[in-house]
This record gives structure tokens, C-alpha cells and sequence, in this order.
């Protein structure tokens, strides 16, 4: 009796030891990653990382300045375009989802495209635009990546709407309101900062994403505004980069990778740190 | 059962005709028949799950809003049967308002919870709508407390003040009919008490249904008590005589506290 | 001020009913057209590669998916040094990473400290968070050289004598190739099915735990024996989810794979996956049938990305309720 006790007190013991050194190769993954980006990043911190351009090959020095300037104009128009589609369906969702077959064969297909493989937009913006159109450009980019933020923001706002007490809505109906001001005045407001979280979480989504961006917005080594035109943006540069020969470029690369990182986990850490408040109140 | 609660020589507000309600395959309520008297104050009793608040809720049609739950029978309003296909379900909202167990105060300011829903239905100028916030605010005595802060959020309130808010944008689109459900088992006992003072002064003007699960609340400010168990209608009629010579064993057995 | 007039009769605000029953009209539909989008999306990425790909699909047939070969210069293209690249990775990262993810989600809900779940569960996420591209280059620049120095030599020196699995670890130690992709792919997928594990767990009934608590089992007992058969099937979908990410990852497997189009039977050896091939050769494909077989891999990857990803969404979906995650 006391050896089968024994034995099972010792199995809980190996289980549970082994379930902390998974949590901790979990963590130390995190440290080792960040800790690389901040030692080779903080190395390639300089002004002129912000003030000059991409360097062309054999050059000394440089900076990521178009980089980040179009990296900044494809992300910004891409959640231009991604917020108002990706509410709208996330309340169409919400609004019909419980009603309509048709609803829930979109929030099923919306769950797949969270996760689909993002070089394959690329491809698929490619043959829909670059290739019709005669060209890469910023615009390509920009969709590609809206695509990808879409199902981000429709399922976060859906899920937001549906947090909100039935008894609100409730009240709505009963003062008579139509049910697109219910939705748009009354629900939507209840829940404005848990979408705006969703929008930002999914321009975190994309900041960093590169594959679509090969075959889209390209790359420039120049500075350019024009959407028009092919742009450089911050993953493709360390992506080309980060294989080149050259020391600087490589540095440069690191650079750019901090920047992002950076940017990626300061939303996510702030949406949460935020949100942990507004639930203390 | 069914007959006791006409109320005859009452002029009557609403009329319940043999009334069956469904969630799904369950029935919630059978065969209710019931004549809601106009300004009084009709209270429905019973324990939880007995239908009252279901009943509650077929008045301005809110089932509407979930696909499974469905009304059989007639509800004549004005002479008109509510819950005909063809009845607009916002209109008859706009007739008949609701105010429900938590303070529900939309996400805007005080002013706009109040202008939201006449805004709805009417058009009026700047000045005409102060006056009607201000109206409706007096209405539910609450304007000397939010006068100077009627552009704050209505979340800002405390609990009853908030309920009673949400009285003040029910009466501000001036419906015939306000439905209370359960309004005040969210707050304290002071809060309870200028609600009950409040339902008082409202039955002038309007014809108020509650759903309470407080006995004592339903003999003190109601005009009118329904006694529901099991989704049917018991026994219905004068207040003080319901409370003190019921006709029925059941509700004998329920007031007296035997069962429920 | 203005009092109110003696309520009239119902039809009062008819004409206004009227105006918002065509305005709800309008909002559905407006609201539809939008949710469509995300459906026209999918729709449109497998007829627009369909199409791209079809010269291809034409000239080779099915057989594009089991030839292997991949030569520019012959334009002879087939599927299958990328596929086998794809799948290989995929399988060995997941059979890294599931047992690692089990133990994170089960030390997460069943160990850690309640003060620690929440900062932990952060961090966790927080791997999710990083960009692909950022493990790409820590892949290629900081654990290939360490896993070529250390790693590598170890396993040749433990199993290379090994019949049959020897073979696996044979060849020269270079850092980079199909083993430390998977590696480096492990570790991206990991927080995602650990969050999934997590979330499944959770919805186990307190009751049920208590009441085997209540006959003396201990924590990994009733794991065992009440959350995992509770949960199994949420569990399996966590598993699809990492699977199908793993399949579609390009920018980590890129830097690390080696990106070479033939298969060779050793885990040090350099292969290719889809979307590295890709990610190489399509910004410099010649047009005609090499892009065409471009296209025909990105449908394939698609294809079998999507077949995985709904099966891991309906697993979940039905483990956790209708509203999945």
C-alpha cells in the first residue's frame, strides 16, 4: 500500500517537475530572443539610423529612413483600411451571428484566414493587383496587409460586442431605437476601448509581417513617398539585409528588428497593462 | 381561473387575450388572460421562474430580439394586437418603455441618455430638448442632483441614481405604458425607497406594470396584484384584498410565506 | 416647459418606424457586404493561384506533386523536395513543441501560483507576439552557430552509430538545415498551442476536479485521468492550430532551412519548404512556367493549410462552446 503510494506521489513529482522546465525553456526562449535583439539591436542605434537611407551595396554607413517612412505609410493606410471593413463584419457577426447560417460560416471562415499563411496573400495580391496593374507599389502592400488584419480586428470586435450585458442592449430596444443605432450608439460605445485594442493588436499583427510584403510593396532603396511606387519597408530591408555580405547592412538589419520588436511588444504589453486597470475599477 | 382577472369598469390599458409563450419547446406562460388598468399600478408576483418577468417582457415584445422564443394569443393596446407580425415592433417600444433589474444607463452623457430616445421619434429644437431632459429628469426626481453635471457620463452616477435615470429616458419619450422589471433588487434600501415614491407619483400619468419579487414592495405601491406560478396567472385583482382574503389556496400559501 | 400632450394614438411616429425599418435594411446589408469581404478573400486566393498556376498544373498534371525535381534551367518543376520539406519541418516541430506547450498549459492552470499566471501567461503570449522575421535572423545569426558548434556534434557522437536513425544525423554540421528549422519553428508555434491548451483546460468544471481531488489524486492524476479526457478533443485542435501555422511559416524557416530544392534523407542536410521557395525564387521567377509553378506550390500550401486549419477551428469551436476562440 505505502509503495503504490509512493510511486504515485513520485509520478505527480516527475510531472509537475517536468511541467516547470517546459514553462521555463518557454521563458528562457523569450530572454535568449529579446536579449539578442537588445544587445545586437542597441548597437545599430544611432541618428543616422533615422536620418539616412538604406545604404546601396559596398557603402559605408546608412540608415533605414525610407524604411521607416514606408513602412509607417503601407501600415498606416493598411489600417485604414482594415478598421471600418473589419468592425463592420465584426458587427455584422455579432449583430447576425446567432440568427443567420450564412453568419456563422463567416466567423467559421474567419477563424481559418486568422492563421492562413501570409506569403500566400502575397501571391494572391499579386496576381489581383501587381500583376494587372503593371507594377509593385505601396498600395499592394497595404492590401496585402489589410487582408491580413482583417480577420484580426472582425473577430476582436466581434468578441467585444458580445461581452456587452444583454440588459444594455435590452434598454436600447426599449426606448424604441432602430437596431443599427443600438448597434453603432449604444453597444459599439459601450465597448469603444476593447476595439481599439483589437485594431491596434492587429496593427501589431503586421507590423512585422514580410512575406506578403516580397511580392507587393517590394522594396526601394531610395526614399519615396509615393505609393505608387515600390517602397522600402522595414521587414523586406532586413530580410535582404540580414543575408547580405556586408557588416553594416547586417548591423542595419538588427537595427531594424529592434524597432519592430519594439514596437510589436510595447502594444501588447500596453493594451494589457491598460485593460488590467479598467478591470481593477 | 382565467376570469377573475378582468378587471371590469376599468377603463384598461392593455388586454391580455389568451397569452402562450414558448422558448423553444418549453412553455413559459399558458393561457394568460388579464386586463392591465390604465394609470394604476399593476404588480406581478410570484417565485422566480413563475413567468412573470417573461410576461413582463411580452408586453413591448423584447422576445422579439431571441430566435426560438415565440407568443401565441392577442396583447390589444389602443385596440390593436401587439404581437401581430405586422405590428412594428419599435413603435409599440416607443409606446411602451422598460426599465430593467440593473441601472442600465447608455455610454454617453446624462443629457444624451435622456435625448437619445426622443430624438428617436421627435424633432425638436436645441432649447425644446433641454426643457424635455429637464422635464424628464424632474419627472424622475432626479434634476436637482445631476443639474450642474448633465454633461458627465451617466456611469458616473451611483446606482440609484442611475436607475433613475434610466426612469427619466423611459418617461421622456412619453410612452403610455412603463414596464419595470424587478427595478429596484439591484439597489440599497434609500434608493429603493424614492423609487417606490417615484412609482407613486408616475401612475398620474402612466400606466406602470412591475415584476417584484418583494411582496411587501408590491402591497405597498401597487394598485393592482397578479399572482403567477408555474407560468399561469392564479389569481388576480385589488391589492388589499388579494394581500388579506386571497381566494385562492395557493396564494394564501405564497403570501403567507408557505412556499416560494 | 413643455408638457407632455395627450398620448395619440399608436400610428403617431408610423412614418418614422417606416424611415428606420429601411435604414436596418441598409445596415444589414452594409454590414453583410463588409463580413463578405473576409469570404470573397478566401474565395479569391484559390481561383486567382488556380488560375496563375494552371499552365503548370497543364504541363505537369498531378504528378507535380510527387515529382522531384526543381530545375530553372530545364523548366521541370515538381512539388515534392518542398513539400517533404514542408511536412517534415512541421511534424518535427510539433513533436517538439506539443510536449512542451502540455507542460506550459498544465503548469499554467495547475501549478503556478495564482500571482504568477497572469505575468507568465504574458510572457507566453508575448512569443507569440514576436515577428517571424525577428526568429528568422536569431535562427540564422545566433542559435545555428551555436547548435552547429555544440548541439550537432553531440547528437552525431550519442546516434550516429544508431542503425537507421543514424542516417538522420549524418552529414556535416553546418547550423542551418531541416532539424533547426523545425527548431526554430518549434518554438514559434509552442505559444500558440499552449494558449489553446490553456483555454481548453480551463473549461474543465471545478466540481469535476474537486470531486477527484476529493478521492486523493494527485495533480498529475487528475490531469490524466479528468482534464485530458475532457479536453482531448480542444487539445487536438490546439495541435491542428500549431500544425497549421507551422506549414504556412516563411520568414523563420527561410533564414534557418538551407533553401535547398532536393531532398536529402539527413536532418542536418539543407532543404527547402513552400513558402521559402517562395519567398526565393518569386521576386525573380522567369514568367511562364516557372512562376506558373510558383503559383500551383502556393495553392498547394493553401490547400492543405486550409484542410488543417478547419479541422483544428471545428475541433476547438466544438471543445469550447459555438464561439470557439
Amino acid at each position: 500500500m505505502f509503495s503504490l503510494y509512493a510511486r504515485r506521489v513520485w509520478i505527480n513529482r516527475v510531472g509537475i517537475a517536468l511541467s516547470m522546465v517546459a514553462m521555463s525553456l518557454g521563458l528562457i526562449g523569450l530572454m535568449w530572443i529579446l536579449w539578442t535583439l537588445f544587445s545586437k539591436g542597441f548597437a545599430a542605434l544611432s541618428l543616422d539610423l533615422f536620418t539616412q537611407d538604406t545604404p546601396a551595396p559596398g557603402s559605408e554607413g546608412g540608415g533605414l529612413r525610407n524604411a521607416i517612412v514606408g513602412s509607417g505609410l503601407i501600415l498606416l493606410f493598411s489600417m485604414l483600411i482594415a478598421t471600418p471593413v473589419g468592425i463592420l463584419a465584426g458587427i455584422y457577426l455579432a449583430e447576425y451571428g446567432r440568427i443567420s447560417k450564412f453568419a456563422s460560416f463567416t466567423r467559421f471562415m474567419t477563424d481559418i484566414m486568422l492563421s492562413a499563411p501570409s506569403i500566400v496573400i502575397g501571391l494572391f495580391v499579386y496576381a489581383l493587383f501587381v500583376a494587372t496593374t503593371g507594377g509593385f507599389s505601396g498600395w499592394a502592400g497595404s492590401l496585402a496587409l489589410a487582408l491580413i488584419a482583417i480577420p484580426v480586428v472582425v473577430r476582436t470586435t466581434e468578441n467585444m460586442l458580445k461581452l456587452v450585458q444583454t440588459s444594455l442592449r435590452e434598454a436600447a430596444f426599449a426606448v424604441g431605437a432602430p437596431r443599427w443605432q443600438v448597434s453603432l450608439k449604444v453597444t459599439l460605445r459601450a465597448v469603444k476601448s476593447g476595439v481599439v485594442t483589437g485594431v491596434l493588436l492587429a496593427m501589431a499583427r503586421i507590423t512585422g509581417e514580410t512575406a506578403p510584403l516580397l511580392f507587393t510593396a517590394l522594396n526601394n532603396q531610395f526614399f519615396s513617398a509615393n505609393m505608387s511606387e515600390p517602397m522600402g519597408n522595414l521587414p523586406v530591408v532586413i530580410f535582404q539585409f540580414a543575408l547580405s555580405p556586408y557588416d553594416n547592412w547586417i548591423s542595419l538589419a538588427w537595427g531594424g528588428a529592434l524597432l519592430i520588436a519594439f514596437l510589436v511588444l510595447a502594444v501588447n504589453i500596453g493594451v494589457r497593462v491598460v485593460f488590467r486597470q479598467k478591470d481593477k475599477r | 381561473m382565467s376570469d377573475q382577472a378582468t378587471i371590469s369598469s376599468q377603463e384598461t390599458a392593455l388586454q391580455v387575450r389568451n397569452l402562450s409563450f414558448y422558448y423553444g419547446d418549453f412553455k413559459g406562460l399558458s393561457n394568460i388572460n388579464m386586463d392591465i388598468a390604465r394609470n394604476k399600478v399593476t404588480a406581478f408576483i410570484g417565485p422566480s421562474g413563475c413567468g412573470k418577468s417573461t410576461l413582463l417582457r411580452t408586453f413591448n415584445r423584447m422576445y422579439d430580439l431571441y430566435p426560438g422564443q415565440r407568443a401565441e394569443g392577442e396583447i390589444l393596446f389602443n385596440g390593436k394586437n401587439l404581437l401581430d407580425k405586422k405590428q412594428d415592433v419599435n413603435l409599440v417600444r416607443a409606446k411602451i418603455g422598460m426599465v430593467f433589474q440593473k441601472p442600465t444607463p447608455f455610454p454617453m452623457t446624462i443629457y444624451e441618455n435622456i435625448a437619445f430616445g426622443v430624438r428617436l421619434y421627435e424633432r425638436l429644437s436645441k432649447s425644446a430638448m433641454d426643457d424635455r431632459v429637464e422635464w424628464a429628469l424632474k419627472k424622475a426626481a432626479l434634476w436637482e442632483e445631476v443639474k450642474d453635471k448633465l454633461q458627465q457620463n451617466g456611469l458616473s452616477l451611483s446606482g440609484g441614481q442611475q436607475q433613475r435615470l434610466c426612469i427619466a429616458r423611459a418617461v421622456a419619450v412619453k410612452p403610455d405604458v412603463v414596464l419595470l422589471d424587478e427595478p429596484t433588487s439591484a439597489l440599497d434600501p434609500i434608493s429603493t425607497a424614492k423609487i417606490e415614491e417615484l412609482i407613486y407619483e408616475l401612475k398620474n400619468e402612466y400606466t406602470i406594470a412591475i415584476v417584484t419579487h418583494n411582496m411587501q414592495q408590491a402591497a405597498r405601491i401597487s394598485d393592482y396584484t397578479a399572482f403567477m406560478y408555474l407560468g399561469e396567472l392564479i389569481e388576480m385583482g385589488d391589492t388589499d384584498q388579494l394581500f388579506l382574503k386571497p381566494k385562492i389556496k395557493q396564494t394564501e400559501d405564497y403570501i403567507t410565506g408557505r412556499f416560494g | 416647459m413643455s408638457e407632455p400632450s395627450a398620448s395619440s394614438g399608436i400610428d403617431l411616429h408610423a412614418q418614422q418606424v417606416a424611415r428606420f425599418r429601411l435604414q436596418d435594411r441598409f445596415f444589414h446589408h452594409t454590414t453583410q457586404l463588409f463580413a463578405l469581404v473576409v469570404l470573397a478573400t478566401l474565395v479569391g486566393i484559390l481561383v486567382s493561384l488556380a488560375i496563375e498556376a494552371w499552365p503548370s498544373l497543364e504541363e505537369f498534371g498531378p504528378a507535380f506533386l510527387w515529382t522531384n525535381v526543381w530545375s530553372v534551367p530545364d523548366d521541370q518543376y515538381g512539388a515534392l523536395a518542398a513539400i517533404y520539406g514542408t511536412v517534415v519541418t512541421s511534424v518535427l516541430a510539433l513533436l517538439i513543441a506539443v510536449p512542451i506547450s502540455f507542460g506550459i498549459a498544465l503548469f499554467l492552470t495547475e501549478t503556478c501560483p495564482l500571482w504568477l499566471r497572469r505575468p507568465l501567461g504574458t510572457a507566453i503570449e508575448l512569443l507569440a507576439g514576436i515577428p517571424s522575421i525577428v526568429y528568422g535572423i536569431w535562427g540564422l545569426f545566433v542559435f545555428a552557430p551555436l547548435f552547429a558548434e555544440h548541439i550537432q556534434p553531440l547528437l552525431q557522437y550519442l546516434l550516429g552509430d544508431v542503425p537507421i536513425i543514424g542516417s538522420w544525423f549524418s552529414g556535416p554540421p553546418i547550423g542551418i538545415g531541416i532539424l533547426t528549422a523545425s527548431l526554430v519553428l518549434s518554438m514559434m508555434v509552442i505559444p500558440f498551442i499552449a494558449s489553446v491548451m490553456r483555454d481548453v483546460f480551463e473549461t474543465v468544471p471545478d466540481v469535476l476536479k474537486e470531486s477527484a481531488y476529493g478521492i486523493g489524486c494527485t495533480t498529475w492524476e487528475v490531469l490524466r485521468n479528468i482534464v485530458l479526457p475532457y479536453t482531448r478533443v480542444g487539445v487536438i485542435g490546439g495541435i491542428m492550430l500549431g500544425l497549421g501555422r507551422a506549414l504556412g511559416e516563411t520568414m523563420a524557416v527561410t533564414f534557418v532551412i538551407g533553401n535547398a530544392n532536393r531532398i536529402i534523407p539527413s536532418l542536418f542536410a539543407p532543404g527547402t519548404s513552400i513558402a521559402s521557395t517562395l519567398a526565393n525564387e518569386f521576386g525573380e521567377a522567369d514568367p511562364g512556367l516557372h512562376i506558373a509553378s510558383l503559383f500551383a506550390l502556393g495553392l498547394v500550401l493553401f490547400v492543405i493549410t486550409f484542410i488543417v486549419l478547419a479541422i483544428s477551428r471545428w475541433l476547438i469551436s466544438r471543445s469550447m462552446g459555438s464561439e470557439g476562440l
